[in-house]
């Protein structure tokens, strides 16, 4: 049996909202095909204010799938549409005091049936841009097709460097197997790909690099940052560089938003580190800003 | 749960009374261990001796060597195929079929990794096999074939003693999962070409972690543990004594229920699939009805979802199980339900209940009672269903056709 909070098993045995919402102007049907859940999300807007005024719900789903439902009905009324829309999956199964791993996928199809409520109310086409797979790490609920899409966008060969750009793997392990079996599958089309294509050039000599100075160093460093904060936003966190001791060799950062607390704060930090270490060429520790005093 | 209906008994059943008491010993007086000369190894020796006679006498086996204990049934099918790969190094292909259990489909995707082909025979809406797409199957390559005996979650059987025989008329080993027949239906091994067979003790009120491989004498055969001599060096490993003996009386209580089984525990399975099928709209029975375990009943539940049902049930007490997606936490809905063709809307939503002889008539009548309210009220939140006229909507496939990811 899951081990669902109480508010998603009150969500469930008492349903907010349930059945079309009376009056309504807005609708938005979604579902995942392969898991066979589906959402009918009713809205009435006002629309002069577009205040969300009522809403309702129908759902063919599980437990969760109910309860997330419900809850994101109780969530939105009252609110704009514009508030509405800024609302996350992660802030519905915040509101049910969290969901299992295997379940957040129901709180994204309650996000997303929102979302196409509000595109049916103002006359545009919503199209859903995710698509989902097998649950591969269940310690961070991470799937089979973002783990290939990120091996494939970032050119990764090992398990820990998926485990650095998705999570998946930082925590229990034990799905090392099925990311290796991602692995293996992408490496072993990039391997034809590349044995398809001409030869490359040999690569010309380069001269021996002069030492960045410690300018460039910095610069590289925030370069790096700046490209791993799209990231953490998605999950709403964020991460700036505070000070840098190049005689230490230690570059200190502040984690914010959902990054500070974070029980993975340091796994993520771990994977900042392995970044700015490639980026830059040369070993350096990243620590948080509240460790200064202490070196 | 004492208080609650066990409708569950294909995921595992109680223990017996009877069985607890005929373990117990074997944690304290008796417990040294049977390869040992002294009187402490002795006599847990003998009583291993016994369970083998149990077992065999409810497999209808020729001899009692021909009993390996294994701890589950999974290590039973493992061992089956990977000895017959092993001991045939020539062959190189498996048959099997694409209602398997994980323990043998797991196996197989994971042995066409290491260079193997994997024949999966197809089912029918019914979950019937096509025997004659099996005979052209059926070639030198073939090291084993592997077909359960009925299936855990339908409880439809396979014609696996017919299958046995054009097998071995082929030359090829014939192995069989069937770790929900055994105790439910009788069976006399020795007037068959089975090979060998696999047995999970905790399905018949045995305890988990004791299983048993059925070895035909004569089949070519490779351990999968070796080590020291016991199980006469086919599975290495001191002896889990007590539940060996557990898993003993637990076939001879088996035997002697058989006729209970398949008269009594029958009739409350046809009362409860007569009941509910009664009592409730836009539901079916899947798999066979008429070629299937007397214990096993699975009824899909159209536009509704499994583990929404499950959670009602439990609040009432009664434990069923769901071939949906989500309750066992992958995002495919029971692939048995999938290969019967079944459409997503009723697949989602298929209840097992399965007996045993501990059940009782007026638990079957409390759960005819408590189910139809709870379709209703789960159906009054389906984007597919006309709460308002108590139908589902009008071409539901249409009328909700979500934007799928």
């Amino acid at each position: 049996m899951w081990d669902y909070s109480e508010k998603v098993q009150d969500h469930f045995f008492n349903p907010r909202n349930a059945g079309a919402a009376a009056g309504a102007n807005a609708v938005g049907d979604v579902g995942s095909l392969s898991c066979g859940d589906a959402l009918r999300l009713t809205l009435k807007v006002n629309p002069e204010t577009e205040v969300i005024e009522a809403a309702g719900f129908q759902t063919f789903g599980c437990g969760s799938a109910v309860a997330s439902s419900s809850a994101l009905t109780e969530m939105i009324k009252g609110m704009t549409v514009d508030q509405a829309l800024k609302i996350s999956n992660q802030d519905i199964a915040d509101y049910l005091d969290g969901l299992p791993p295997e379940k957040m996928h129901c709180s994204v199809m309650g996000r997303e049936a929102l979302q196409a409520a509000v595109a049916n109310f103002r006359g545009v086409e919503w199209k859903d841009d995710h698509e989902e797979g097998a649950l591969i790490c269940k310690c961070f609920a991470v799937d089979a097709v973002l783990i290939e899409e990120t091996i494939r966008a970032n050119n990764l060969s090992s398990v820990q460097e998926v485990t650095f750009y998705t999570k998946a793997g930082g925590g229990c392990s034990a799905c090392f197997e099925g990311i290796e079996n991602i692995l293996n599958k992408v490496l072993a089309e990039r391997a034809e790909t590349e044995a398809a294509a001409p030869p490359p050039p040999p690569e010309p000599v380069k001269p021996a690099k002069a030492p960045l100075t410690n300018l460039q160093r910095m610069r590289r460093i925030e370069h790096t940052l700046e490209a791993i904060r799209p990231q953490l936003q998605a999950d709403r966190g964020d991460i700036e560089l505070v000070e840098v001791d190049f005689d230490k060799k230690i570059a200190f950062v502040n984690l914010s938003g959902a990054c500070s607390g974070c029980q993975m704060a340091a796994a993520t930090l771990g994977g900042v580190q392995q970044r700015v270490m490639e980026d830059l060429g040369e070993f350096i520790r990243v620590l948080p800003a509240t460790e200064m005093g202490k070196f | 749960m004492s208080e609650g209906i066990y409708l569950d008994n294909n995921a595992t059943t109680m223990v017996s009374p009877e069985v607890v008491q005929a373990m117990l010993p074997y944690f304290t007086e008796q417990f040294g261990n049977p390869s040992s000369i002294h009187q402490f190894g002795n006599k847990v020796g003998l009583a291993i001796k016994a369970a083998r006679k149990q077992v065999q006498k409810l497999l209808g086996a020729e001899h009692d060597s021909e009993i390996v204990f294994t701890s589950c049934g999974t290590e039973s099918d493992s061992t089956a195929i990977l000895s017959a790969l092993k001991a045939q190094p020539e062959r190189k292909e498996i048959i099997t079929t694409v209602v398997e259990h994980p323990a043998i489909l797991t196996l197989c995707e994971n042995l066409e990794k290491d260079g193997y082909t994997v024949h999966y025979l197809k089912v029918d809406g019914k979950g019937r096999l096509d025997l004659d797409e099996y005979a052209k199957l059926l070639t030198d390559n073939v090291a084993i074939v592997s077909a359960m005996w009925a299936n855990n979650e339908s409880g439809t059987y396979f014609p696996v003693v017919e299958m046995a025989a054009m097998a071995n008329a082929a030359g090829i080993m014939f192995h069989t999962d069937a770790v929900q027949a055994v105790g439910k239906i009788p069976m006399s091994l020795k007037d068959t070409k089975i090979d060998m067979l696999s047995v999970s003790g905790h399905k018949l009120h045995a305890p988990k972690g004791i299983g048993v491989l059925y070895l035909r004498r004569g089949t070519r055969f490779r351990p999968l543990l070796r080590g020291g001599h016991q199980e006469r060096g086919r599975r290495a490993g001191t002896e889990n004594a007590a539940s060996i003996v557990a898993l003993g009386k637990a076939a001879e209580m088996a035997l002697e229920h058989m006729e209970h089984e398949n008269i009594c525990v029958r009739a409350m399975r046809d009362r409860l699939k007569e009941g509910l099928l009664a009592a409730i709209p836009n539901c079916f029975v899947t798999g066979d009805p008429d070629n299937c375990l007397p214990n096993t009943l699975n009824i899909a539940f159209e536009y509704i979802e499994g583990e929404a049902i499950l959670l009602m049930l439990n609040k009432q007490g009664i434990a069923a199980s769901s071939g949906s997606a989500c309750t066992s936490g992958s995002l495919e809905p029971s692939h048995v339900m999938r290969a019967m063709g079944i459409p997503y809307t009723a697949a989602h939503g298929t209840i097992r209940f399965s007996l045993s002889r501990y059940n009782n008539m007026p638990e079957i009548e409390k759960v005819i009672v408590a189910v139809p309210p709870i379709i209703a009220q789960l159906r009054k939140l389906s984007p597919y269903w006309d709460a308002a006229n108590n139908v589902p909507v009008e071409e539901p496939e249409k009328a909700f056709a979500p934007a799928y990811a």
